[in-house]
C-alpha cells in the first residue's frame, strides 16, 4: 500500500457500497494515530512531509468513504462508469416527475410545518435511492445504473439544502 | 573563548531531554501562559504571583523618552486617563479591515485602514494589531523563560475556533514578531476539552461553550481513547462579554434619558463600570451603576432581571449558534454527555442558566474558566515538543469555515466545505471562458454564503502562460491545501501545458515575510539579540535534532534499507556531524538539507510500514 492506493485499500476495506460507519470511524482514528503530523512533530523534515501527505490522503479517503453519495460516485469511477454530471444528465425515469412536484411544493410552502414535512419527504426519498444504489452496486454490479442514481441524488441533496435554507430564513 | 562541547558520536543530545514548551491563551481581555511541570499543567504567574496578564498595551509619547510602552496591569490602569493610546481588545482587529470590526466607533482608540488592514493610531505612530499582540506574547514568553531559566523551545497558541484564515495568519505573524516558535495553533474550545478530557478520563460527545471577552465559540467533540475529534464548530467572532458590558451601559444611558457618552474617556469609564456591575451581579441580586456622563454624575440601580432582559438578545444569539453546530455534527442535544463552560463570561449566571436549560443538564464548571484554555494548550505543547510519554493524545480538528473560489457572476464555488477534517487537500478543475485566453485570475473566499460579496475575501492570484486554446479546452486544476494549523495554501496547474501558479494566502491582510524581517530588525521587543549568533545556535540545534531523529529511525527501521541505500545516509550523517562542530551557520543548514533530502525515500518507506501496521490484525472480516 502507498499514497496511490485507492480509498478502500487505504482503509483495508473491500470495495463495496455497504459499509459499517462505526468501523470506518475507528479505522480512520487508527490510521491518523500513525500518520498525523502531530505524531511526528519532533521528527526530521522528510518524515514530517511524509506524515503531512499521508494524513491528507487519509482524510481525503475518509471524507469520500463516509459520505454515501461520494462513496457511490467513487465506486462508479473505479468501475469505469464515471458520473460526469456536467455533460451527462441521464436520470432514472421516475426522477424528473418527482423533482417537478417538489419544486412546485416548495414554491407553495408557506409555513414551518409545510417545510418540515417537505424536509421529511426529501430525507425519505434520499434513503430509498441509497437503498437502490446498494442493490445496483453490491448485488447487480450495474454501475451505469448506480451513476444514474448518483446524478439524481446530487439533485436531491441540492433540493434538501434549499428546503433547509428556507427553514433557516424562517428562524428555525 | 569557551570550549565547544562535543559528545561522542552517536551520543549527542539526549532525545528525551526536556524542552521548554508552553501553551499560550492569547485572549481578547486577558492572556495566560501555562506549562506542564512535574506532569501537571499549571499557569505561570508573574513576579507578583498573578497568572492573568490583561491584554492591554499602552504606547507612550516617544518625546517623553523611556521604554515607550506599558503592557498588562500597568497599561490597564491607564485606560481611563489615556484611552487613545491604550489598546485593549486588539484581538478584534486581528486580520481585519476597519469596516469588518464590529462597533469600531465605540473603541476608545482610533482605528484606521493602512496597508489593507486595520491599524491603531497612537502617539507613537501607527501600530498593527500583530505588533500590539506581539508585545503581549513577548511578555508571556519572557515570563516563561524566567520561570525555567532556559530558552523557550516553542508554544502552542490558541485561537477561537471560528477564526478565519486571515485571523489565524495574523496570530502566527504576531508570534513570529515576538520570537516564538509556533508548534501549533489550536482552537480554544479544543484546548479546553483536552484539559477536561485528560482530567476526567471522559468518553463520548461533549459540547464546549466558550464565551470570552470578545468572541463566542461552540464546538461539538467526540472523545474516544485519547482521540479528540472535532465534529463541528461554530460561533460568532464578534460576540463576547464586552457586548454584555456595552448592552448594559446602553441600557443605563437609556434609563437616564441620555443618548451617549461625551468623549472617549467617559466611554471607557462607562465600559469599566458596566463590567464591574456585571461581575457584581454574578454574586448579588442587584447593584448600583455609578458614572459621570457629560460632566453630570448618574446613578442607576440594576437588578439581575434588568441585566438578563437587556442582554437576552446576546444570549439567544449564542444559543442559535449552538443549535446550528449540533445540526452540523449530526447529533441531538440529548446525545451530549457533558457541556464544558469556558471563558470568563460563562461566570454570568444568566448564561449558565440558559445553557443548562437548553441541554437539560448542569454545565461542567469545575476547572477555572479563565485558565482552562491555557492549560489544555500546555498539555498539547508538551506532547508536540516530545516531552510527553503519554502517546495517546491526538487532536483531529476541522476547518471552521468553507473555502471556495469566485466563478462567473460573483458566485462562490465551494471547494472545501466547513467541518472537513484537517490537514486536507481538495482539487477542483476549472476552464477558460474565451478563445485564446492565456491568463486566469482566481479569487479565494471563505464563508458559507453563495455570493462572493457576502463572503470574506482571502486572496487573489493569477495563473499566467496558459497556451492559447479554444474556450473551455484548458483544464486548470486548483488544489487547496490546509495544514494542521488550519492555514491555507493554494496551487493551480493547467493540466495540458503543465503551467503552475502558487501562492500562500497571506496577501493584503497579513504581513509579508519581508515586512516581518524588517520589523524584527527595527528593534522590536526581541530583536536586540545578535541575529547571527542566534542563527548559528538554531542551525546547530536543528542539525542535532535531525541527527538524533535519523539515528533513532535507523535503529528501528534500518532493516528496510539495502547496504547500498544505507551507505550514502551514513556518509551524509557523518558530514553533518563534522560541519555542525564548525561556526558556519549556512554550511550547517546546507548539510542538514542534504541529509533531509537523502533520507526522503527512507522516510516514505517507514511511513508506509507504519500505516500497514495500523491496519495489521484488522482484516476486512472485522468490518
Amino acid at each position: 500500500m502507498n499514497l496511490q492506493s485507492n480509498d478502500f485499500e487505504i482503509f483495508g476495506l473491500s470495495p463495496a457500497f455497504a459499509l459499517d460507519r462505526q468501523a470506518l470511524d475507528e479505522r480512520w482514528k487508527d490510521l491518523q494515530r500513525q500518520a498525523h503530523p502531530d505524531r511526528h512533530a519532533s521528527a526530521d523534515a522528510a518524515t514530517q512531509r511524509q506524515a503531512m501527505q499521508w494524513s491528507v490522503r487519509i482524510n481525503e479517503a475518509y471524507q469520500r468513504l463516509k459520505d454515501p453519495i461520494k462513496r457511490a460516485a467513487y465506486l462508479c469511477e473505479l468501475n469505469g462508469a464515471p458520473i460526469q454530471a456536467e455533460n451527462n444528465t441521464a436520470m432514472p425515469a421516475d426522477f424528473l416527475m418527482q423533482q417537478m412536484e417538489w419544486r412546485e411544493a416548495l414554491e407553495e410552502a408557506s409555513g414551518v410545518a409545510d417545510l418540515e414535512r417537505m424536509a421529511d419527504d426529501v430525507a425519505d426519498a434520499r434513503r430509498q435511492r441509497l437503498a437502490q444504489v446498494q442493490r445496483c452496486a453490491d448485488e447487480q454490479r450495474d454501475f451505469a445504473a448506480v451513476a444514474q442514481q448518483v446524478r439524481a441524488l446530487m439533485f436531491v441533496e441540492r433540493f434538501a439544502r434549499d428546503v433547509e435554507n428556507r427553514l433557516e430564513q424562517l428562524g428555525q | 573563548m569557551a570550549l565547544l562541547q562535543i559528545s561522542e558520536p552517536g551520543q549527542s543530545l539526549d532525545p528525551h531531554q526536556r524542552r521548554v514548551a508552553v501553551g499560550i491563551d492569547l485572549g481578547t481581555t486577558h492572556s495566560l501562559v501555562a506549562s506542564v511541570r512535574h506532569g501537571v499543567a499549571e499557569c505561570l504567574p508573574d513576579e507578583q504571583g498573578r497568572v492573568i496578564l490583561p491584554s492591554v498595551v499602552r504606547y507612550l509619547d516617544p518625546a517623553q523618552g523611556g521604554s515607550g510602552r506599558q503592557i498588562g496591569f500597568d497599561a490597564l490602569a491607564a485606560q481611563v486617563s489615556d484611552p487613545a493610546n491604550t489598546i485593549s481588545s486588539v484581538k478584534r482587529l486581528m486580520g481585519r479591515r476597519r469596516a469588518q470590526v464590529g462597533d469600531v466607533d465605540k473603541l476608545s482608540y482610533t482605528v484606521v485602514d493602512e496597508q489593507g488592514m486595520a491599524q491603531v493610531r497612537t502617539v507613537a505612530g501607527l501600530k498593527t494589531p500583530m505588533e500590539v499582540s506581539a508585545e503581549i506574547l513577548a511578555t508571556l514568553r519572557f515570563r516563561a523563560e524566567d520561570t525555567f531559566n532556559d530558552d523557550l523551545y516553542g508554544a502552542v497558541i490558541t485561537v477561537p475556533a471560528y477564526f478565519d484564515d486571515a485571523q489565524r495568519q495574523a496570530t502566527k505573524d504576531a508570534a513570529q514578531l515576538a520570537g516564538i516558535n509556533v508548534l501549533r495553533l489550536i482552537n480554544e474550545p479544543t484546548a479546553a476539552a483536552i484539559a477536561y478530557g485528560l482530567d476526567n478520563g471522559s468518553e463520548g460527545v461533549y459540547a464546549i461553550y466558550d464565551l470570552g471577552g470578545g468572541t463566542f465559540d461552540i464546538s461539538i467533540l467526540r472523545l474516544t481513547r485519547g482521540v479528540f475529534e472535532v465534529m463541528a464548530t461554530g460561533g460568532d467572532s464578534a460576540l463576547g462579554g464586552d457586548d454584555y458590558d456595552q448592552a448594559l451601559a446602553a441600557w443605563v444611558l437609556a434609563q437616564q434619558g441620555l443618548s451617549e457618552a461625551a468623549d472617549a474617556g467617559e466611554r471607557a469609564a462607562l465600559h469599566k463600570e458596566a463590567r464591574r456591575v456585571k461581575e457584581a451581579l454574578s454574586n448579588a441580586g442587584s447593584a448600583v451603576f455609578q458614572a459621570q456622563v457629560a460632566g453630570r454624575p448618574i446613578e442607576q440601580a440594576v437588578t439581575v432581571a434588568d441585566f438578563e432582559a437587556c442582554t437576552a438578545a446576546l444570549t439567544s444569539r449564542t444559543m442559535s449558534a449552538v443549535r446550528k453546530a449540533l445540526r452540523d455534527a449530526g447529533v441531538g442535544k440529548d446525545e451530549v454527555q457533558g457541556v464544558v463552560m469556558v471563558g470568563g463570561s460563562t461566570r454570568m449566571p444568566v448564561v449558565r442558566r440558559a445553557v443548562g436549560e437548553f441541554f437539560g443538564r448542569d454545565p461542567l464548571v469545575n476547572l477555572n474558566p479563565d485558565e482552562v484554555v491555557a492549560l489544555g494548550a500546555a498539555i498539547q505543547a508538551n506532547a508536540l515538543a516530545g516531552n510527553s510519554r503519554d502517546g495517546d493524545l491526538l487532536l483531529l480538528d476541522v476547518i471552521p469555515l468553507s473555502l471556495g473560489i469566485e466563478t462567473m457572476g460573483g458566485l462562490v464555488e465551494r471547494i472545501v466545505p466547513r467541518n472537513t477534517a484537517i490537514p486536507t487537500a481538495l482539487a477542483q478543475d476549472f476552464t477558460t471562458y474565451q478563445d485564446g485566453q492565456t491568463a486566469l485570475a482566481l479569487h479565494v473566499v471563505q464563508g458559507e454564503r453563495d455570493l462572493v460579496a457576502d463572503c470574506r475575501s482571502l486572496a487573489r492570484f493569477t495563473l499566467r502562460g496558459i497556451p492559447p486554446m479554444a474556450a473551455g479546452a484548458a483544464r486548470i486544476r486548483v488544489t487547496f491545501t490546509i495544514d494542521a494549523d488550519g492555514l491555507l495554501s493554494v496551487t493551480a496547474k493547467e493540466q495540458v501545458s503543465g503551467v503552475e501558479a502558487k501562492i500562500d494566502v497571506k496577501p493584503a491582510y497579513g504581513l509579508s515575510d519581508d515586512q516581518i524581517a524588517q520589523m524584527l530588525q527595527e528593534g522590536f521587543a526581541t530583536a536586540q539579540q545578535d541575529m547571527q549568533a542566534r542563527a548559528l545556535v538554531e542551525a546547530r540545534v536543528d542539525a542535532d535534532r535531525l541527527l538524533v531523529a535519523t539515528r533513532s529511525a535507523l535503529a528501528v527501521d534500518g532493516d528496510l534499507l539495502t547496504e547500498d541505500e544505507r551507505q550514502p545516509i551514513d556518509a551524509l550523517m557523518q558530514a553533518l556531524q563534522t560541519i555542525a562542530a564548525g561556526n558556519d551557520a549556512a554550511a550547517i543548514e546546507a548539510a542538514s538539507t542534504a541529509l533531509a533530502k537523502g533520507t526522503e525515500g527512507f522516510a516514505a518507506q517507514r511511513m508506509n510500514r507504519g500505516i500497514q501496521q495500523a491496519l495489521a490484525g484488522k482484516n476486512i472480516q472485522d468490518v
